[in-house]
């Protein structure tokens, strides 16, 4: 499993281009992950790998298909500095795991990498880096394998205002 | 006790004193689906095992990233829509009325003191409706549908009071260019943006409208623009309410308060690639460009248009050799230009006006740049490959200035013209 590095500010039009965004299908959106930005990805990337970025990854729009790209490459866990919110989120919800590392910049890209998520670090060439898991009620959703399963259970909430 | 605007909107729905870091599950006022991220949510709906929508009324939607339809595919999404809004009886605006920010926001469906989420990280538009909103994925909007609430961690709040009065032809675009600038992209994440001061007082509803919607260009979970009497007189005509005060306490906890002042504020440009990279006109004034796009649901209101009109004074070619597209953000805005004759001295100048839409800035419908092409647009992204070829180059303007480079087939100062 190798690392998949890139810059800050990694957007979701990189990550998936507009055109592509009437496809729902992981696998199918996958075939065009990162088209134009780093065309080799799509036809490189290998089961488990893992995407590294620096600052604001997954900044723009909220188009979960970002995400949904990553997962269908393959893709099971996203290491960067910092995480723009809304892809965030979406990842939580759709079972990709964003972890952040304080010492993101310093994984080079085609590292060997393996990912201990229970012990909270990432090994890069034999070398450790501590990662932050998702905090508080972000980790029910991921401990459930995403929202869908967590919601599925559910009949109703209680809100702010209710409870 | 002390609090700033998002803090009291979350205490308001909660009926309890909630503060920055508090992690609530909030009922929402309305929830915004569109044709490009819509689809996706309904099916999430459906593995979510839901079966009836939590309030058809609250919901709205809409068609505006690939309209007319563009391709079987968006054809098809369109029909998948609109059978879930039959079945559910929600109200679907369908592909008539305009891009989703300048609708919800034209047709009273935002308000000071509601919380509203849209699948489309530009819903911090409604910000400059005092409401607090903020864009979320499909498989959050699936949880939407069912339950009518979200989880949300109440943002800490950046306050921005800005003053001053803007130069001729200078205005609200170049003003939030120049905070992408100044806070950077990712200067904001996870916080609001309150807006006050008097230059924010002195502004219209379009111009606020400009303002929240790249919010999120600095990663920012809501923009609100402080409301005052135009905010009240705006909501008002469009659905009975009565107002309220909502403002920002002066001992609210804020995590930074920033000073602007606009009075020696150039017109702004956000050259390739990021929406923070922002210079004044001068520094890339020459640079020639083969598009221009005056439109979207951060410039494309009657009064960018009229801005853009302005700056056109009696010209009535564009430079040979660059294309421009005008695209009215709604069918309401698209009559108030057409009735100004706005339309009319486009077209004649050349210009290919289309139905309201994302138009170029979807990046995928039609507009879109070959390799080494350079487009001026009056949108909110100039990421690569954001309006076709990754190798094409995207700057971000006024509706001023990118009528001034239409004019001269380069980037110009609309102060020069």
């Amino acid at each position: 499993m190798r690392v998949w590095k890139f810059g800050n500010d990694i957007d979701t039009d990189a990550i998936i281009p507009g055109r592509f965004l009437t496809i729902y299908d992981p696998a199918e959106l996958a075939k065009h992950a990162f088209e134009g930005t780093r065309d080799e990805f799509a036809r490189d990337v290998r089961e488990g790998d893992v995407v590294v970025g620096g600052t604001n990854f997954g900044c723009g729009s909220s188009r979960e298909h970002a995400p949904l790209a990553l997962l269908g490459a393959g893709v099971r866990v996203v290491v960067a500095r910092s995480f723009a919110r809304i892809f965030y989120r979406n990842a939580v919800n759709t079972g990709l795991l964003p972890l952040v590392a304080a010492g993101a910049d310093s994984i080079p890209d085609g590292a060997a990498v393996s990912v201990d998520i229970a012990g909270g670090f990432v090994e890069v060439d034999g070398r450790r880096l501590v990662v932050e898991t998702v905090p508080g009620f972000l980790k029910e959703i991921v401990d459930a394998g995403g929202l869908v399963a967590y919601a599925k259970n559910l009949d109703e909430v209680k809100t702010c205002s209710t409870e | 006790m002390a609090a700033t605007i998002a803090e009291k909107i979350f205490s308001m729905k909660c009926g309890r004193s909630v503060r920055a870091g508090d992690v609530v599950m909030a009922p929402l006022d309305a929830a915004m689906i569109h044709d490009i991220t819509g689809p996706l949510a309904v099916r999430v709906f459906g593995e979510m095992g839901g079966e009836r929508v939590f309030d058809p009324e609250r919901i709205i939607m809409l068609f505006d990233h690939q309209v007319p339809a563009d391709s079987i595919p968006a054809a098809e999404n369109h029909v998948f829509m609109r059978q879930f809004a039959e079945e559910q009886g929600i109200h679907n605006y369908d592909l008539l009325e305009g891009v989703c920010h300048q609708v919800v926001m034209e047709k009273g469906r935002a308000a000071p003191g509601e919380i509203i989420v849209g699948t489309d990280s530009h819903t911090c538009t409604y910000g400059a409706a005092g409401a607090f909103a903020t864009g979320i994925g499909s498989t959050d909007m699936g949880f939407v549908l069912k339950f009518g609430a979200l989880y949300f961690r109440v943002p800490e709040s950046i306050l921005l009071e800005v003053d001053g009065v803007f130069d001729r032809r200078v205005g609200a675009k170049d003003l939030i260019l120049s905070l992408a600038g100044d806070i950077g992209a990712d200067g904001a994440t996870y916080m609001t943006l309150e807006f006050t001061g008097k230059a924010m007082e002195r502004m219209n509803m379009a111009g606020r409208m400009t303002c929240a919607n790249m919010a999120i260009e600095m990663g920012a979970k809501a923009g609100i623009v402080r409301p005052d009497a135009a905010t009240w007189e705006y909501v008002a005509a469009r659905r009975e309410i009565e107002p309220f005060d909502l403002a920002g306490d002066d001992d609210a906890v804020y995590r930074e308060r920033r000073h602007y002042d606009v009075t020696d504020l150039a017109p702004q440009v956000a050259v390739p690639h990021n929406v923070d990279n922002v210079v004044d006109v001068a520094d890339v004034a020459g640079t020639k460009v083969d598009q221009v796009f005056i439109g979207s649901c951060t410039n494309g209101r009657y009064e960018d248009l009229a801005e853009a009109g302005e700056v056109m004074g009696s010209a009535d070619r564009f430079a040979k050799g660059v294309r421009v597209i005008v695209i009215p953000a709604s069918r309401t805005e698209y009559l108030k230009a057409l009735r100004a004759g706005l339309i009319e001295r486009f077209v004649e100048a050349g210009a290919l006006v289309e139905a309201p839409c994302c138009g170029p800035c979807m990046g995928g419908a039609f507009g879109l740049l070959a390799p080494g092409e350079v487009s001026l647009s009056t949108s909110n992204r100039n990421f690569r490959g954001r309006q076709g070829s990754a190798q094409a180059s995207v700057y971000l303007s006024s509706p001023a200035t990118a009528m001034a480079s239409a004019l001269y087939g380069e980037i110009t100062d609309p102060r020069e013209v």
